[in-house]
This record gives structure tokens, sequence and C-alpha cells, in this order.
């Protein structure tokens, strides 16, 4: 954490853990660490926002803890609980002992019975974790705002038990959809990152980099296909996941060229598209006319 | 700019200190919320070895001050206007657009900008002024108010009051559907915290157990208005309207649409009504003749359902139906919508005038995948929404 990394080793050592970034990603997250605030990473499904945080996590060799948000999270399921059934036990096993009321609280009420969860787990690492907060837009505004305290000052209360400072700095990953409005404090809190689907060249660098043994000339023709999908009027535009699943299925069926085996290549699209619309919509000419293009 | 910049590597000077001040200032016209922390860890990145190239700065910098992504679009051409003195003319028109208020006064004609203007000024939500005015006229002029029909509004101090009962309205309808919210929850986990609590009264043993209650989804509102030439006489008060619901509601989207749709939701955010108003005519212009309800919605579906739409969403229509484009587009368009949203509710004016037959194509299209056809050409009628949104 003391050290920054150089920006382009930075790209560099993403593209040996499997993540092609651009530029502006490296830079982003140079200044990460540079200026220790989070990132907050915004873009549409599927053009793999989620993997950045693996991606730096596998970088800097360090434990990635993810959080995944949803509504109706609260702090008992981000930050800590109770273990309940065994205090329960613990009472009811200690209720002959004599041992007076606030032993048994003291005891009870001890880090061993304490449950961390995602937040509090991140900050008590001896070396600093990745923390993912993912869709940070699905949960609700009060825990937005709990977030926000935690961001800035890393240490938490607990009531029973006093207040647990963070014992190192997590590097804090938090990705959107925006499927809401997040809060202004929020976002001026973090750097800001807009990821966009990948340019040709990348995504083919990408199919390359996860596919060993892609055809250099092939992967670009995939990655310009899934380009003009991507233009295509549907209702679930394909991601990055899913152009690697395709470039997969392809290369397991030995197809090496994209206009050589039209029947499959069409058959084969079910990888990229998910709807029954979407489906309907993309017809053996639509494929034959993108393929066209792609070669 | 390197050289000035590699002579600064041991924090930067009062020059370079100077130069980023005025960067952060220009960063603020142009409607950035650039602020001390920023400003701080900027003049960290002026002095650390990314500075050595301007682009490479202009990627930091843009991941620190930028806080959306028409934020970082707009960053480049700023940051090459200040630092590299590259097309200022256009940065500068940039700027402007961001939003500053003495720019955006000049534009006022359009739907809505021109009508509202009233000889005295509006007061900002929430000062007190606009809920005061209606209490004092006491309720004769409420009920008077409240069943006139928008159209028939004389005189700007009358309108000027028919919007502020607008706003007043929903502000109200927020404050009830949220209380609903609450009361009707019920448990569905057993809350531990509180059953041990509770269990010390009975010497340990949890015999009543609490139950954790799930708040229910917050509403989601998502309006569409018609703002085309027939709308005219409706479209002030319901933007005014729809003003305070996004003001009051953060779970909430505005669309205008006509012969295009626009998604206003920005513009409504602005806390002072009149720049509201103001900023959402430049968004509305280039009204052209006719309504294509049909090619709006579809436009609606294609690009902004997936990220707007969720379970518990209401989509208000505020139309009359008048369509000039083929009714079948708007039927398709409505059954698709109708899939993604728990409800549509179709808010006619027309609907209250006497003698009144949904004979309008448009209507007659949309009208089997609407759940609720609702007049909307006075007060009262927008009042009677409320009960309705409370049980969805």
């Amino acid at each position: 954490m003391t050290n920054a990394i150089p920006r382009e080793a930075i790209a560099t050592r993403l593209a040996e853990v499997g993540y092609v970034a651009d530029r502006e990603l490296a830079t982003a997250l140079w200044m990460m660490d540079y200026l220790k605030r989070p990132l907050l990473i915004e873009g549409e499904a599927g053009v793999g926002k989620t993997e950045v945080a693996k991606a730096l996590a596998a970088v800097h060799g360090a434990e990635l803890i993810r959080m995944q948000c949803y509504e109706g999270l609260d702090a008992s399921s981000s930050l800590y609980e109770w273990n309940y059934q065994r205090q329960l036990i613990a009472i009811k096993a200690r209720e002959f002992s004599g041992e007076t009321a606030e032993v048994i609280e003291a005891h009870i009420f001890s880090e061993h019975y304490l449950l961390e969860r995602p937040l509090l787990a991140a900050i008590r690492r001896e070396k600093p974790p990745v923390l993912l907060i993912d869709e940070v837009d699905r949960a609700d505004e009060e825990f937005e705002a709990f977030l926000l305290e935690l961001l800035s000052d890393f240490q938490v209360t607990i009531p029973e038990f006093g207040t647990v400072k963070a014992v190192s700095i997590p590097r804090v990953v938090l990705t959107s959809n925006g499927t809401r409005e997040l809060s202004d404090a929020l976002r001026r809190r973090c750097l800001y990152h807009y990821l966009d689907f990948p340019e040709v060249d990348r995504e083919a660098a990408i199919l390359i980099n996860r596919q060993p043994g892609l055809d250099a000339a092939f992967a670009l023709q995939i990655a310009r296909m899934v380009a003009g999908l991507r233009k295509e009027e549907l209702r679930k535009t394909p991601g990055v996941a899913e152009s690697l699943d395709w470039a997969a299925t392809l290369a397991g069926l030995g197809v090496n060229d994209l206009n050589a085996a039209p029947e499959l290549v069409h058959a084969t699209l079910i990888a990229m598209l998910k709807t029954r619309e979407d489906r309907a919509r993309v017809t053996p000419q639509v494929t034959a006319r993108l393929a066209g293009r792609a070669a | 700019m390197s050289a000035a910049l590699a002579e600064n590597r041991n924090g930067p000077g009062p020059a370079m200190r100077r130069r980023l001040s005025g960067f952060v200032r220009t960063l603020r016209d142009a409607s950035f919320a650039a602020g001390q922390a920023e400003t701080g860890d900027a003049a960290r990145v002026i002095t650390s070895p990314l500075a050595d190239r301007p682009e490479r700065l202009r990627e930091a910098l843009k991941a620190l001050f930028a806080t959306s992504r028409a934020e970082a679009e707009r960053f480049d051409e700023i940051f090459d206007a200040f630092w590299l003195g590259r097309g200022a003319k256009r940065a500068a028109r940039l700027q402007t657009s961001g939003g500053t208020a003495g720019a955006d006064r000049r534009f006022g004609a359009g739907p809505g900008g021109g009508e509202t203007r009233s000889p005295e000024p509006l007061s900002a939500p929430g000062d007190g002024e606009a809920q005061g005015r209606g209490r004092e006229r006491g309720a004769s002029t409420y009920d008077a108010l409240s069943k006139k029909d928008f159209a028939k509004l004389t005189g700007d101090s009358e309108r000027a009051e028919a919007h502020a009962l607008a706003e007043r309205l929903a502000r109200v309808m927020r404050a009830r559907l949220t209380r609903r919210e609450r009361a009707r929850a019920k448990g569905r986990r057993v809350d531990l915290r509180t059953t041990i609590r509770r269990s010390v009264a009975r010497g340990g043993e949890p015999i009543d157990l609490k139950f954790r209650q799930r708040k229910a989804k917050p509403l989601r509102l998502v309006a569409l208005l018609d703002a085309s030439g027939s709308m005219e006489l409706y479209v002030s008060v319901f933007t005014r309207f729809l003003h305070a619901v996004s003001q009051t509601f953060r779970e909430s989207e505005a669309y205008l649409f006509h012969t295009r749709l626009a998604h206003v939701s920005s513009a409504l955010r602005e806390r002072h009504p009149q720049r509201a108003l103001d900023r959402l005519s430049l968004m509305a212009a280039g009204v052209g003749g006719g309504t294509k309800i049909g090619d709006c919605l579809t436009e609606f579906n294609r690009v902004h359902a997936k990220r707007v739409l969720r379970s518990r969403t209401c989509v208000l229509i505020f139309s009359d139906g008048y369509d000039t484009g083929e009714p079948e587009r708007l039927a398709a368009a409505m059954r698709e919508l109708r899939r993604r949203c728990r409800r549509i509710v179709w808010l006619d004016p027309l609907t209250g005038r006497d003698g009144f037959q949904p004979i309008a194509r448009g209507l007659i299209a949309a009208m089997p995948f609407v759940d609720l056809f609702a007049p909307a050409h006075d007060l009262n009628s927008l009042a009677a929404l409320e009960p309705y949104l409370a049980r969805l």
C-alpha cells in the first residue's frame, strides 16, 4: 500500500492476471493507491466491472472480499452480527455454574461470538484486502449513508464491544449499474471511472488473453461481430463474458472463420442472445450480414 | 506545461497552486462539485510522476473530479482548454451549458417555461411561502381552485397559486405513501437481537418472539408527459407537479415527449422551480407538428426501460391520446411496457370535460393495457391518485 506501483506496471500486471485494461482505468487504479480513495466504476451490465476488482486483488496478491448489495441490506448482514444461537447455548450451559450475570455477559459478548460480515472483515485483515462493494445502487439510501461513514473513518463502533479501528486500509472498489442515482456525497468520496464496452482491438486482446490458442485474426473477427451485435437493437446487450463464452464455443467446435460455417455460427449465438425476442430478431440473414462485415 | 510542472516536484509552488485553483474555479463554473478535499488531492497528483505528461494528468484529474458519465465526457475539453489552450471557445460553450443560472434564464419560450412566469417571484420549494400562502387564503380559495379546470385558469396569480397547490399536493402524497408502507410491513424473520433483549425479563427464556420487519420497496414513479400542442394548457401545471414529485421522491424519473422523447429528470432535480422549468424548456426544444406517442414509447422501452423500470414501478402517462403515428405501433409499445412495470396509469386532462368520449385513436389503442384511466383536469383529480398509489 505504501509504494504505489507505476501506472504502466499496473496495466502490464493486470494483463498478466488476465485483465486487459484501458489506459484511463490503469491511471484510476494507480490513483486509488496514491490518494487512498475508493474507486467507483459505473457501466452497463456485462462490461466487466466486477472483473476489475478480481484482477486488482490478483495483482496485489490480496484477498478479495466481496459484498453483493441488494434492497434491504442492513448493518447486521454487511458489518457484524452476534452469533445468537451460540450465545443462547452459552447462557444455558452456564445457568447453574454460579457465575454472576456480568461475567456471563462479558463472556457472551466477546470476540468469540462475533460473526464477521464483509465490511468488518475488510478492515480487520493484516494485509490490506480488496473490498468489492458490488452493485451499490441496489442498496437503500440509508445503507449508502452508513457506507460513506465507514469509507471516511475506517472504523466501526459495536455497542457491546467497543470501537474497532482498521488494522489496514482496504482497497475499495464500488460498482454501479445506474439503476438508481447515487448520492453526491458518495460520488465525491470516490474516484470515478466509466467503463464502456471494450473497443474491438481490446476485446480481441481479452479473447486471446482468456482463450489461449485462439487465432489472432479469428479473435478480431469475433470481436468485430460482437461489436456489430451490440449495435443491433437488443433487449440484453451481450457483455464481455458472453463473447468469451461464444469464442470458447466456436473454438471448441473447431470453427476458425465466421463465414466458413454460417449455420454453426448462427446456432451458437445462443451463448450471446439470451431472450426470446433477441433470438427472433437476429435471423440467419442478420447473422450472415454481421459475419460478412466482420470478416 | 510539463516544464512548469517538473520544477515543482517537491510540492506545488505558489504559481502552480494559483493555476490549479483557477482550474478548480473553471470546473465549478462548469457545475462540477469540486470541493476542498478534491483540490487538496489534485495538488498531490500534480506533484506525482503522473504530471510528467499532459494526457496522464488529464486522465488522473478526470478520475478525481468527474462524478458521473456526463461529467467524465465533458472533462477532457475543459482540461484541454485550460491547460493546453486548445479549443477554448468550445469549452466556454460547454461550461455555460452546464446549467449556470444566468445563461439559461434568457431562454424562456417553450412548453411550460414562458407560461409559468408570473409577476411575483415563485418561491423556492421548502421555504414556506408556498405553503403559507395557500393557508392564508383559507379553505374556500383552495376548494374553488382545486375544482377548476387547468385550462380555465385566468391570470398569472391564479395560475401561480394552482402551481403552488400542485407542488404541495405532491409533497403530501409522498408523506402519506411512506407512512402506509411502514404500517403495512409484516415480519418474516425472527429478530434474534430483540428477542434476546426481551428474554431478559423472562429469565433468559426467549418466550416472546420478535420479528424483523422488512421494509417495503419504495414506490418508484416514472412519469411520461405529453408536451404536444394539444396539451399546451396543461403542460405547465403538470411540469410543476412533476417537479415537486422529483424533489420529494428520490425514486422517480420523468420524460417529456412530443415527436421525440426527452429524459428530463436532471432538469427537474434543480431545486428552484423556475430554473428547473427553464432547463426543461431548453431540453424539450424542437416541438414539431404532431405527437408520436407510439414512437416515443418504443424509444422509452428500448433505451430507458432497462434502467428505470423495476418491479414496484408505476408508470404515469399524462396525455390526451391524440396520436399522429400508427395506432398499432402504440399498442405494441404499450404491451411491451405493460410487461415490465407494476401499473400503468393514464391521466387524461380532457376526461373531466362534459360529454367526454374516449375517441382519440391513441387512447383506443392504448386502453387495453392501462390499469387506471383517470381524469387530470384539476387538482382534485390529481389528489385522487394518492389512494390508488398507496395500494401498490
